[in-house]
């Protein structure tokens, strides 16, 4: 039960999903269709799932006025906030709480976050860009080109830059790009085939 | 006077503070590189490259009044990138009134998107929801709320944004699956974005996909516009502006060409720099060993 | 009620209250480049705490109503209670001894993931990236030829670097060494194109705070 029933499941769900694809006939689609249906509703219970795990985490760490627990109380007053909100106060529409806390509250925090980015891959380019040998030689100056190349700076000093650019892009990135996908896509296949068949079981917490 | 082995150890000195530079003198630079052209502009010209003519001419040669999917799938993290591209996406459409049926697989983006069709709205007073547009809002489920739209939209979505049920929606009338959308525009934040859209959705159902991606992830996708399985892309901000100038409507893109310029430069120069120190470093350790 | 009701409004009070909430939250985050600080942490806190309470809120407005409860309960589709139970398992998680009762529905996510994964990677990108790069050697054009010829070559040698089962050494290990030569060329415009998109982000935050908050841009 505890480990077979697990592999069972997945197997067909897994498995479900492949067959869809080679027997795409209307009499057997509302099965298929069903399943997928399943599948939204059971990852809707995963993502409440994870936020739950946040309430607990956080709500220990209070209780026990470990580090830093005042901001913890920030997150959790945040997070009932919206809830509260958004479910009994308005719901979700423009013009409400919620709407309001979105526009100014989250949107500018998760834009700020990683706006943070530009900061540190400068400096990151600083101290790490080193040309030391032919291969990160080739990377720099692919780099550069494209850097300069694809703002307008690059184009009003040299009118054929965008063209280099785009040669780039199209003919060797393209190249180095595809050959990537291509051996990811063989790994990702070979995952996923050892996980159905029950070969790579990770998922079931280390037994 | 000076030698030339006090000059070594002078050089040495300054190469070495060059190197260990305060990571907070790059982070002012940086700043300014993007305040001082934000708020001084020379407006430097720029031309369209392939991908985004081709992103712009797949929507200009649709049939008038096409039902067009937009499924915006980015949130606030890639709003300066993707917001300008949304806009701009949802003004051709309905400057060629088209009918626009947008989605997000992004919970945190929805409300960014209903945004971007208010101030859309502005420019078309005259279009009615439901009717010339939906929003049919988020949905969980990623890939799978993709390959679930190939059977059935409405089953997929049986409510929109704003609790409406979809069938009865005119707009929706004989709209199923994909076969009954004229094109599938998608903007992407990353994952689930245009990558997922393309395994899951083109290759299987073979409908028409254009992509608005952020400047990180429009590399991996020129393999798919060389194989067909894009019409055309538009890469970042500069993809952005790009698509703006084509549509003869700057914005928001557009206006933050010239930081984008400035502040590439100075990321090269602080390259180039650090180079050059850290070169000169070593061949002058090197002569003050010998 | 999901969206009709309005608390807010057009007010334009409440439009500037907002405008300097969201520039002090800015300005918050800002603060760590300087070094980590309370006001960072705040911020950083209440970021967390808003989007995990949005995420469940439009969970439960665009998942949870139209596609269970309300089928359920005003459609009678019954069958829907089998979702319902694999979903509630989800949450045995926090009682040690049912937790292996979550298995079941994380085995039902992963299963349908692994099904999808091999379709679509299959179709998508293993079949019709190999198909697109199936270009002839001599097209009449000499660029469009060479273009193809270096398109084939990266793209082959690409792969030999990638085939780990056999020493890269000879014949084989030289061509493993020009598919290097097309991956770095590869990352070096993935960071170009990295650059290039932090930058943006930046500009989209200065801008807020120079013409949405300060007004000195028009």
């Amino acid at each position: 039960m505890r480990r077979e029933v697990p592999i069972v499941i997945c197997f067909l769900a897994g498995l479900s999903f492949i067959l869809e694809y080679f027997i795409p006939h209307q009499s057997v689609r509302p099965f298929f269709e069903n399943f997928r249906q399943w599948a939204i509703i059971v990852m809707t219970f995963a993502y409440v799932l994870g936020i739950s795990n946040i309430v607990r985490v956080n709500y220990h760490v209070i209780h026990r006025k470990g580090r830093d627990w005042f901001y913890k109380i920030i997150l959790i007053v945040g997070l009932f906030f919206m809830i509260i909100m958004g479910v009994f106060f308005g719901g979700i529409g423009e013009g409400t709480v919620f709407f309001w806390m979105y526009n100014n509250a989250y949107s500018p925090l998760q834009s700020t976050m990683f706006a943070l980015l530009a900061f540190f891959i400068a400096s990151a380019a600083f101290r790490a860009f080193r040309v030391r040998t032919f291969q990160a030689s080739l990377l720099a100056i692919t780099a550069l080109i494209v850097m300069l190349g694809r703002v307008p700076v690059g184009e009003n000093v040299w009118k054929s830059f965008p063209d280099l650019v785009e040669w780039i892009m199209n003919v060797p990135q393209l190249a180095g790009k595809r050959a990537i996908m291509i051996g990811a896509a063989l790994g990702a296949i070979s995952t996923a085939l050892k996980v159905l068949v029950g070969l790579e079981r990770t998922y079931l917490g280390g037994e | 006077m000076v030698d030339s082995g006090q000059w070594t150890v002078i050089m040495k000195k300054i190469l070495e503070k060059l190197e260990n530079m305060d990571r907070r003198i790059i982070f002012i630079f940086i700043a300014l590189s993007i305040a001082i052209p934000l708020l001084f502009p020379v407006n430097l010209n720029f031309s369209v490259t392939q991908p985004v003519q081709s992103f712009y001419d797949a929507i200009e040669n649709l049939p008038p009044g096409s039902k067009v999917l937009v499924s915006c799938d980015y949130d606030p993290s890639s709003m300066p990138e993707l917001y300008p591209m949304n806009i701009a996406v949802f003004y051709q459409l309905f400057k060629r009134g088209d009918k626009i049926i947008t989605m997000q697989l992004w919970a945190t983006g929805t409300l960014l998107v209903e945004r971007a069709m208010n101030e859309v709205l502005k420019e078309f007073p005259d279009k009615k929801y439901g009717v010339d547009y939906v929003n049919l809002g988020f949905k969980e489920g990623r890939e799978v709320v993709m390959v679930s739209m190939g059977t059935s939209i409405p089953r997929t979505f049986p409510t929109d944004y704003r609790g409406n049920k979809v069938e009865t929606l005119p707009i929706m009338q004989g709209v199923n699956t994909f076969d009954d959308l004229t094109l599938l525009m998608n903007i992407s934040g990353g994952l689930p974005g245009t990558k997922e859209w393309v395994l899951q959705v083109q290759s299987r159902f073979h409908v028409k996909l254009g992509s608005g991606c952020t400047a990180v992830s429009a590399p991996e996708f020129y393999p798919y516009i060389q194989s067909g399985q894009l019409v055309g892309l538009l890469g970042g901000m500069k993809g952005a502006a790009e698509y703006e100038k084509l549509l003869k409507r700057p914005g928001s893109a557009a206006r933050g060409m010239d930081a984008q310029s400035v502040s590439h430069i100075v990321v090269f120069l602080f390259i180039f720099i650090g180079n050059v120190a850290f070169f000169a470093l070593k061949k002058s350790k090197k002569r003050l060993k010998v | 009620m999901q969206y009709a009701p309005t608390v807010i409004g057009d007010n334009l009070m409440w439009d500037l209250i907002g405008i300097w909430f969201a520039a002090l939250l800015t300005l918050c985050v800002f603060s760590f480049l300087y070094k980590d600080n309370p006001f960072y942490k705040f911020a950083e806190h209440l970021f967390v705490g808003i989007s995990a309470g949005y995420g469940v809120t439009l969970e439960y407005y665009n998942v949870f109503l139209p596609n269970l409860w309300r089928p359920l309960t005003q459609q009678g589709k019954l069958i829907l209670v089998v979702p319902f139970i694999f979903g509630i398992l989800l949450f045995s998680r926090f009682f040690k001894n049912y937790s292996w009762f979550s298995r079941w529905s994380m085995a039902l996510i992963i299963g349908i993931y692994a099904g999808i994964t091999i379709v679509g990677y299959g179709s998508g990108d293993l079949i019709l990236q190999i198909n697109a790069n199936l270009l002839p050697l001599w097209t009449g054009k000499w660029l469009e030829s060479l273009n193809n010829i270096i398109l084939t070559i990266g793209v082959i040698t690409g792969l030999i670097y990638f085939f780990f089962s056999k020493e890269h050494k000879g014949a084989f290990g030289a061509g493993a060494k020009i598919g290097t030569w097309f991956l770095m060329i590869s990352f070096g415009a993935s960071f170009g194109y990295t650059v290039m998109s932090r930058m943006s982000l930046l500009i989209g935050r200065i801008y807020f705070l120079m013409a949405g908050w300060l007004g000195i841009l028009h």
